[in-house]
């Protein structure tokens, strides 16, 4: 059974984001960049299910050159070959999923695992549309996986507790973040994944139209909320939750 | 324009997060609503009631009863051949349902908006509210996710929309629902509550946080949260993780008890109104962020403070 789990390279989840001063966008320009904290679970996630008949997995990345670090990091992990399709433009959701879409027609792959979202523009889309361009069944938010030959039964994290889902395969699922942790990569696991092999492409190769449509405007940051007051005693705080109606 | 909103339902009441979607979608122009799934009489009827609403599509089918998106998203894209815009509620139904059909119709999505500029034009958090972006879109037809606490929620009466059955578009043979384990809870929702106390890893164990947090929740009628820490150590459950990649919330008032303010923990909650931070440590960054700070050890502070309530 193979696997297909696409990754997606972002700004690491410990860099506080800076919005650039021209009000264009994020700057990444010399800062930590790591595998989306989201996909590193599916990467996870497509491993353990090896004990489950999965003898393949690929990854896939679109984007800028430097995302052949993120698809070694998945290698290291443990996936078994890459792909990298190359853009230094943006590519958005849509364009991913269809290029995601080309490469399945291709690889076809049993299952396609994924993040919920990436922590860069938090669109959380690009597994619902991979699913709906390919008519297959979804199951977003993964918070437990079982597989079988034919299909997979999902629990996925709903407000307010869990839900169930059994999908026919092949299938996409969206991890979430409880679903499992991560393993590090071992230093003899990163020297072999040196040699795993890595296939480069481009959007061109698959006659997908990646043009986006959306345009930035513009990027600013949030309003700041200024510190408000330190009270003395716990009095002094029931008397201001008072004030504002919260406390009789 | 005319803009399809999605009822957000539980089979049997209309849920608040359809409320402020509602007030987005008026925005837009004409306000039509859908309402998907089995046995719709009585949320339909809710539905019509909504201030500003016209028309009240209705798909009754066993085949949308849990709100499958491989069984509702091909009768939203039918649906639109006479809308304009598409948005729903940025619930975990919204957010699994909006983007299929979005890839169904070869639109671009907008997620999570915080403001309509103009027919074309919204205001969205990135990198987890740390910057907001304005978006314009190319696309004719809009797909649209809404966040709940960006927008007024709309009247639940007043309203006299139409209702009108439609034919629905079968179950799509892909999935199936196996059940679900929604946590009862006397408690609101951390998503809906006015309120919330939230506690973190100085807690120190799971009978700790639940000592102190629960009889100052149960004074203020308030929903319980935790940091990504607490959680991790095991003190609270997964759900009540409030956070970037937990729920984002914006209650009235929201009260930090021993939690330092991490910024994974402040993209969760640095929206609501009026923030009270309880910890000891006087530098601790949710102070920051804090209209209300009380510094010292919290397991003689907040059993005192649920006292004097």
């Amino acid at each position: 059974m193979k696997v297909l789990v696409p990754v997606k390279r972002v700004l690491d989840y410990n860099v506080k984001p800076r919005v650039k001063a021209d009000g264009t966008g994020v700057d990444l320009a010399n800062v930590k960049m790591s595998m989306n904290p989201f996909d590193e679970i599916a990467v996870e996630e497509a491993i353990r299910l090896k004990a489950a008949g999965v003898t393949e997995i690929v990854v896939v990345s679109i984007g800028e050159q430097k995302s052949q670090e993120t698809l070694r990091t998945a290698l290291a992990m443990g996936a078994d070959r890459a792909i990298l399709i190359v853009s230094e433009d943006k590519v958005e959701p849509l364009g991913v999923a269809k290029l995601l879409q080309a490469i399945v027609a291709e690889e076809k792959p049993d299952l396609i695992i994924l993040g919920k979202q990436a922590i860069d523009d938090d669109n959380n889309q690009t597994g619902q549309m991979l699913a709906g361009l390919m008519g297959v069944g979804q199951a977003t938010f993964a918070s437990k996986v079982e597989l079988t030959a034919d299909s997979v039964t999902v629990t996925r994290e709903v407000d307010g507790g869990s839900e169930t889902e059994t999908l026919k395969l092949p299938a996409i699922i969206t991890v979430d973040l409880r679903l499992n942790e991560p393993r590090y990569a071992s230093l003899p696991n990163i020297m072999k994944a040196k040699s795993k092999p890595m296939a480069q492409k481009t959007p061109a190769d698959y006659g997908v139209d990646i043009a986006p449509r959306l345009t930035t405007l513009k990027v600013v940051e949030p309003a700041k909320r200024s510190a408000g007051i330190k009270v003395a005693d716990v009095d002094e705080l029931v008397a201001k939750l008072k004030a504002m109606g919260v406390a009789k | 324009m005319k803009t399809l909103v999605w009822v957000e339902h539980d089979g049997a009441t209309v849920k608040d997060a359809t409320l402020a979607v509602v007030t987005a979608a008026a925005q837009l122009g004409e306000v039509h609503l859908l309402v998907a799934g089995s046995g719709m009489d009585g949320v339909a009827a809710q539905a019509a009631r909504i201030a500003g609403v016209g028309k009240v599509h209705v798909a009754d089918d066993a085949a949308y009863a849990h709100a499958l998106a491989e069984n509702v998203a091909p009768l939203i894209a039918r649906l639109m051949a006479d809308h304009d815009a598409f948005l729903a509620p940025a619930t975990t139904n919204g957010k699994n349902i909006a983007p299929r059909v979005a890839a169904l119709l070869d639109v671009m999505q907008i997620s999570d908006i915080l403001s309509v500029e103009s027919e074309d034009t919204f205001t969205r958090p990135i990198y987890a509210g740390n910057a907001i972006a304005t978006v314009q879109t190319k696309d004719p037809k809009k797909i649209i996710t809404v966040r709940g606490t960006a927008f007024a929620k709309a009247a639940t009466e007043g309203g006299s929309g139409t209702i009108e059955q439609v034919a629905t578009t079968g179950d799509a043979g892909v999935s199936s629902y196996v059940g679900s384990e929604i946590a009862k809870s006397e408690r609101p929702e951390l998503t809906s509550a006015k309120i919330i106390v939230s506690g973190g890893r100085a807690l120190g164990s799971g009978e700790q946080f639940h000592a102190i947090i629960d009889p100052l929740a149960d004074k203020l009628g308030a929903g319980v949260g935790a940091s990504r820490a607490a959680v991790d150590a095991g003190y609270a459950p997964n759900d009540y993780q409030v956070g970037q990649t937990g729920k984002i919330v914006a209650p009235e008032v929201y009260v930090a008890v021993g939690i330092s303010g991490a910024i994974q923990h402040l993209a969760g909650m640095k929206d609501s109104k009026t923030i009270i931070a309880i910890n000891k440590d006087e530098d601790a960054p949710i102070f920051q962020v804090a209209d209300f700070g009380l510094v010292g050890d919290l397991f003689k502070l907040v059993p005192e403070l649920t006292e004097k309530l």
